[in-house]
């Protein structure tokens, strides 16, 4: 084993999980009922505050206290606040934790911290399905709720049953194809997303390029509401396969003759992951590398412990997605940046860093 | 329990497509012994071992598990009965050595559980057995091969599983690590575990092992105590090449050396 060259960033995280994670009693480091419930109650706190927040900070500002009086005539702040900025700020909420959640589950099952909705192509097949439900069941209130996520979900599981069957070489998953059959299939699936763009009408095909890009431009409520019960559904499915998910650490193999059910996991977390990815990308486009940045930050901070990790994950990738989503509204001005470039220009470099770090062990 | 065989393979075979990879190999394990499986590389003793721990189902014969037909276990009470150490584990995540200790309590865990002081307290029993208590708060990352294996085996022991199963695990140790698991091995078989190990080094199975097991080509060539298997005869014929056999003054034990090209050539010579 090589030794580790310090890293200030991990060094600094490291020193802060042993303050989260040790007990008070010198006792050794594993995962507690309370240290669960006390890391979710703090993030769930911060999450909160940053919503708050979100919904303050814009092109227009927003007086919190005016916007909860009901009875003034002509309340900018109330419409601002309830009409345009707390359906939107929810919206990347719900978004953010359903794409850290789908990208901590997928990196346990495929045991690549590398692997992420976006990256290993599971988002392009979830868009190729929403543009085809789109086609054939076109957009409105109704469809928005039920065809286009489960046509969005149905495109994520069948990238993934298609990138992970070509992964197997000799019946063991080689990290290296994983992330070119990733690469591979997202091509191909934008390549026809376009090929559809050139073939429709001019005003849906300018909607369809948007949203590719990743776009949480406000929507109804009930749509948000919809999405994140769907979110949280697929969310919970997830967390019952986290304990699985730690034991498949010791590989396939091991994680049978531990008693784990292998094939029924790998079932239960391609399903649980694909629903939480079509569910989000057919509101909202492709936001890449939050299933990357945040469940790999958590994991340096809490451990590796997926009981944790998910729900940690989930509360942490609303956050990353509100700020993301408010410099995406604030940062040029009065023109908007989607916020899929906000998450890409961070998880660029991030994913260089990762290479760097975890690339030996990963290729190795 | 204890006249109950822990663990009895009869007429077994496996392929992988082509040809036999198992050919009919039959085979028992009594309670509290210490068996070796050897033989030459590609002999099928890693297969056995996979077929015999259930992550692969044998294409014809029978393996009982304390008298009861390994089919008719769960995979969770087949990990409650064996426990199974690999030749090296690679973990990708930065688990806790606690944590990988305690991933050995998983068959007596249901759904969505955490581990209790029960488990911590196995947990802990264990890695002061392997002596790793000392890095319980370490990242497996940061560990070294024989400190690695040696927390694969507290995991192992965190299972409570009366069986223990081991494919060479200490390949890729040096030879003070190497013969400390043996040591553990045998302490354990002492205490009534039984234990079946594959090994590579033929001394260490004449040392160690009550009886051991030859595999050659999938086929059982011979079972025995080490005297009546581990001889020159046999494994000049099993293993194609000249050894020197001895008997070790301070053990007993048998000892097999290795011959350069130069006496091998004198030797069949001299054999005419």
């Amino acid at each position: 084993m090589e030794s580790e060259k310090l890293d200030p960033v991990p060094f600094v995280l490291s020193k802060f999980r042993a303050f989260v994670i040790q007990s008070p009693n010198g006792a050794m480091p594993y995962l507690t009922w309370r240290r669960f419930v006390a890391v979710n109650v703090v993030l769930a706190a911060l999450l909160l505050a940053s919503i708050l927040l979100a919904c303050i900070i814009g092109s227009v500002h927003v007086d919190l206290l005016r916007a909860l009086q009901s009875g003034i005539a002509d309340n900018t702040d109330r419409v601002i606040l309830f009409q345009t900025r707390l359906p939107r700020v929810l919206l990347a909420a719900i978004v953010g934790a359903a794409l850290a959640t789908s990208g901590v589950a997928l990196q346990g099952l495929l045991r690549n911290p590398l692997a992420e909705p976006h990256l290993i192509g599971v988002s392009g097949g979830a868009a190729l399905g929403a543009v085809i439900g789109v086609i054939v069941g076109g957009r409105n209130a109704f469809t928005e709720t039920s065809v286009l996520p489960l046509a969005a979900a149905g495109g994520a599981l069948v990238s993934m049953a298609v990138i992970y069957r070509l992964s197997l070489v000799n019946g063991r998953l080689q990290p290296y194809v994983l992330l070119l059959a990733g690469v591979v299939y997202n091509a191909f699936a934008g390549a026809l997303i376009m090929c559809v763009n050139a073939i429709t009408d001019f005003y849906q095909a300018q909607g369809i390029l948007f949203w590719l890009m990743g776009n949480l431009a406000t929507q109804s409520y009930r749509l948000v509401a919809t999405i994140g019960v769907y979110t949280l559904l697929g969310a919970g499915w997830l967390l019952l396969q986290t304990r699985q998910l730690n034991v498949l650490s010791l590989g396939e193999e091991g994680a049978m003759q531990l008693g784990v059910d292998v094939d029924r996991t790998r079932r239960a977390t391609f399903l649980g992951a694909s629903f939480l990815v079509g569910a989000v990308v057919s509101v909202s486009g492709m936001i890449g590398f939050v299933g990357l940045i945040v469940p790999h930050v958590m994991r340096l901070i809490l451990g590796a412990d997926h009981r944790l990790l998910l729900p940690a994950s989930l509360l942490a990738g609303a956050m990353f997605l509100v700020w993301a989503d408010t410099v995406a509204r604030t940062a040029l001005g009065v023109v908007e940046i989607p916020v899929g470039v906000v998450t890409a220009l961070c998880g660029g470099p991030f994913f260089v860093y990762l290479l760097k770090r975890e690339g030996r062990r990963v290729f190795g | 329990m204890a006249h109950v065989i822990p663990l009895e393979a009869s007429g077994l075979h496996f392929s992988y497509g082509r040809g036999p990879v198992i050919d009919d190999v039959s085979l028992s394990l009594a309670p509290g012994e210490m068996l070796g499986v050897i033989g030459p590389n590609g002999s099928g003793k890693s297969t056995l071992l996979r077929l015999l721990s259930g992550v692969l189902r044998p294409s014809a014969g029978e393996i009982r598990v304390h008298g009861r037909a390994i089919a008719e276990y769960s995979r969770r009470d087949l990990a409650r009965a064996i426990a199974v150490v690999p030749q090296d584990t690679v973990i990708e995540f930065p688990f806790s050595v606690t944590e990988v200790v305690l991933m050995g309590r998983s068959p007596h865990l249901g759904g969505f559980a955490f581990e209790g002081d029960r488990d911590l307290e196995v947990a802990r029993r264990a890695m002061q057995r392997t002596g790793v208590l000392e890095l319980a708060e370490r990242s497996i990352h940061e560990l070294s091969g024989g400190e690695r294996q040696r927390v694969i085996l507290a995991r192992a022991l965190a299972q409570e599983a009366s069986l223990l199963l081991l494919d060479e695990p200490g390949a890729f140790l040096d030879i003070r690590h190497e013969v400390e698991i043996y040591d553990l091995l045998q302490a354990l078989q002492s205490e009534g575990k039984s234990v079946l190990t594959v090994l590579h080094d033929l001394n260490l199975a004449a040392l160690y092992c009550d009886r051991v097991a030859l595999l050659k080509a999938g086929r059982l060539v011979r079972i025995g105590t080490p005297a009546q298997v581990i001889t020159y005869s046999v494994l000049t014929e099993v293993y194609e090449t000249e050894v020197y056999v001895d008997v070790n003054d301070i053990t007993g034990a048998i000892n097999v050396l290795p011959l350069s090209r130069k006496y091998r050539e004198t030797l069949r010579r001299g054999r005419g």
